[in-house]
């Protein structure tokens, strides 16, 4: 059979044009393809950070000598800490970490310095409140911090004899451990990821929940062009969003852009594709949008907290792990990084370009064979 | 008071809500499916403690001391050592994301670990993610520091440090994430049946022209109202008590407040979720922008701005700012001190009654719309 090259682009081109005209005509769905992503943006930005700032620090001082001070000094002069009160007596410990007045409450004990001189070591207790394990965990470790470079200048003072070995720490391709340089970047392939998804995952299911599904297959269009169709709109904006997305990261977020940006925007090309493969799936196994909007949702979240996104793959248990590897976003959040920061290339990142082009085209496949098969 | 006729009315939109949920899988599957999800995901999944880091080693002059450092490594649970011959080699696994960090022993290593002064260890991290690499700095100091007790107290002498920490955890003495998790997870289940789906639902009313068919019907708009919200409370203290059930007897979170707190400030944070997507479906009409902006003003916020995992005191003053009008904010506040603190009056009463003047606000607002549709 010849294949009707002319109608079929005349056909996807039609298809299209009512896809944008759907999204764009009405000024609500228009907003809310348009806006939440850069809203989200600034929020995610700003809001997504596991770095202790200004976190508040009441201190119990019964310390009879004068190096508490010192630590004191050292304490407020780390941006993770602020001191915010003094407690009177240990009383005092327990309602304000209780009620949050404080995240934790750092007790020199009476002989605190007397202990240092005479003994050349002393104890320092520090309450931290729990409720927030990850909060308590940062806490515990930037404390640590504050008090070894307090204990490199108190031996360097007092001629303590160095230890025998020295550690030299450097941190590559984020030098200063900038939280932004981590999370700006994953939100472009968050923001890119639910874009895509949702205006896909929606398109088939609100023709079948109209009526028009239907009419549409009993036309001459062939499930191909439906799908070519369907998934064009979805991948035309997600490129455009991320490409705005990126440039918001790079001017606004002042994340550096060290890789090939062509590189990144071919890399995208298959993560959108595979992001409106999997939209277009549940928009042809669900016959209301309620359920393909829902569907999408229960596609989003585990995939999200399943990539990496905020904790590192590595930590999750290993069946866990290996669920990670259906999820797009693990392996395009690979690419996004390793191109901002790393300065990747194709030869590092091929291996997490083609699982990308692999789900992208088993899912479509999928979703253009449910279009002829799955009937309501 | 309801007149027997309005009784009836309402008792039959209950019936219909309750037939149109058991009909669509999708509204059982995230009120119950959805919270099991959620809780694995949660419970096993997320975490920021980082144990059997993948750490290469290069020694590059193999001696008793340098092994005897690279030992300690090894028994350090959180660090899993590999060796490579060459920087570069480990460099580029780095670079590849098979190791994290890469610890190097220069050649000189013996000589200048006999000479006075100090021999120097290169330790360099992969800093993308910063907040492991942040972790992982502290781990490497303190596999140091034991390395540094024993090797001195091999030589008869102890090790002197000026400060010694002394740090104790409240609430959660080890650290566990998932005790600080699964209790927040209730806001955002809560946060999906009560303001997604139910803004779903009545946008979907809207969207076919049935709310205007209901509308000329006797009965009233909050007949209506009233029915739609009864079923999708009974559906969202239904997954409230499942995720109760599983955080205690799964996951052993431990509840140290009282459980009818915990269920009277479920109920309150309920009616506000319930609210807020009633509230939605009216302003967004279509599915596809309600369900946007339910998304967008209470799942992303509970997720991120109330503090289920982003400290707030972290953010920006204006992040801080805007998370007072969050109602997940105070409601994951009160979860997580009552799970594990217990009942602290200054904790309770001020969180609770923000949420509670939330949820006659929302009402008061949506009372005011509706009587504009009636004219």
């Amino acid at each position: 059979m010849q294949l009707d090259w002319m109608g079929s682009l005349s056909r996807i081109l039609a298809l299209m044009i009512k896809e944008f005209s759907v999204l764009f005509q009405d000024k609500r769905t228009r907003f809310v393809v348009i806006g939440p992503p850069f809203i989200q943006l600034l929020v995610f930005g700003y809001a997504a950070t596991f770095e202790l700032k200004q976190a508040p620090v009441a201190v119990l001082n019964q310390d009879q000598g004068t190096v508490s001070q010192q630590v004191i000094g050292h304490l407020e002069g780390s941006k993770s800490f602020k001191v915010v009160s003094f407690l009177p007596n240990d009383r005092a410990i327990k309602p304000t970490i209780d009620e949050k007045q404080a995240l934790l409450v750092v007790h020199f004990p009476a002989d605190f310095s007397s202990r240092l001189h005479k003994d050349g070591t002393t104890e320092l207790q520090v309450i931290i409140d729990g409720r927030n394990s990850n909060t308590a965990l940062l806490a515990q470790n930037d404390l640590s911090h504050v008090i070894q470079a307090f204990n490199d200048d108190w031996a360097a003072d007092h001629h303590v004899s160095q230890p025998p070995l020295e550690i030299v720490k450097r941190n590559w391709f984020n030098e200063n451990l900038e939280n932004n340089w981590f999370f700006v970047p994953g939100i472009v392939a968050l923001i890119v990821l639910v874009v895509s998804l949702l205006i896909t995952a929606l398109s088939v299911a609100r023709e079948r929940e109209e009526g028009t599904f239907d009419q549409l297959l009993v036309t001459p269009t062939l499930p191909f062009e439906i799908l070519v169709g369907k998934s064009l709109p979805g991948l035309l904006i997600g490129l455009l969003e991320s490409n705005i997305i990126i440039l918001i990261a790079i001017f606004w977020f002042g994340v550096p852009f060290r890789g090939d940006y062509w590189l990144l925007q071919f890399a995208m090309v298959f993560f959108i594709a595979s992001a409106i493969g999997i939209g277009l799936m549940i928009s042809a196994l669900s016959t209301t949008q309620q359920q393909a909007l829902l569907g999408a949702f229960m596609f989003m979240v585990p995939a999200v907290i399943l990539s990496g996104f905020a904790t590192p793959i590595e930590n999750m248990p290993d069946a866990i792990q290996l669920l990670t590897y259906l999820d797009p976003m693990r392996y395009f959040l690979i690419v996004v990084r390793g191109i901002f920061l790393q300065e990747m290339g194709i030869d590092a990142l091929w291996h997490q370009i083609l699982p990308l082009a692999i789900i992208a085209s088993v899912t479509m496949t999928f979703a253009a064979w449910l279009f002829r098969h799955r009937t309501v | 008071m309801l007149n027997k006729l309005a009784r009836m009315r309402i008792k039959g939109l209950v019936f219909k809500e309750f037939l149109q949920i058991l009909r669509d899988p999708s509204s059982i599957s995230i009120a119950f499916v959805m919270p099991v999800v959620l809780l694995f995901l949660f419970g096993y999944g997320v975490t920021l403690d980082a144990k059997h880091i993948l750490l290469g080693v290069v020694q590059q002059d193999p001696s008793a001391e340098s092994r005897d450092f690279v030992s300690h490594f090894e028994h350090s649970e959180y660090f899993s050592p590999k060796s490579y011959l060459t920087v570069p080699d480990a460099v580029q696994a780095m670079q590849r994301g098979e190791v994290q960090g890469v610890l190097v022993l220069p050649s000189d290593f013996v000589n200048r670990f006999h000479q006075p002064g100090s021999a120097p260890v290169q330790v360099l991290i992969n800093g993308v993610n910063s907040n492991t690499a942040n972790l992982i700095n502290g781990y490497v100091h303190g596999v140091w520091q034991t390395w540094l007790t024993d090797y001195l107290s091999q030589k008869g002498r102890t090790l002197k440090t000026p400060i010694q920490l002394q740090p104790r955890i409240w609430f959660n003495s080890e650290v566990n994430s998932r005790h600080f998790l699964v209790p927040g997870l209730i806001a955002i289940i809560m946060t999906l049946i009560g303001a997604l789906l139910t803004a779903l639902v009545v946008a979907r009313e809207w969207e076919r022209g049935t709310m205007e068919a209901l509308l000329v019907t006797p009965v009233t708009i909050w007949e209506i109202l009233l029915s739609k919200v009864f079923p999708y409370f009974v559906l969202g203290m239904g997954g409230m008590v499942l995720t109760l059930v599983m955080a205690l007897f799964l996951f052993e979170v431990p509840l140290r407040g009282s459980l009818w707190i915990l269920l009277l400030s479920s109920a309150v944070f309920l009616w506000v979720a319930l609210s807020m997507g009633i509230l939605i479906s009216t302003v967004g009409k279509s599915q596809f922008v309600a369900g946007q902006i339910a998304i967008l003003v209470t799942f992303l916020p509970a997720f991120l701005l109330s503090g289920f995992v982003f400290d707030l005191h972290s953010t920006p003053a204006f992040i801080q700012f805007i998370t007072h009008i969050v109602p997940a904010r105070y409601f994951v506040a009160l979860l997580q001190s009552q799970f594990l603190a217990g009942d602290i009056a200054w904790v309770i009463l001020p969180n609770l009654l923000a949420l509670v003047l939330m949820g006659v606000v929302l009402t008061l607002v949506i009372i005011k719309k509706s009587h504009k549709r009636l004219d």
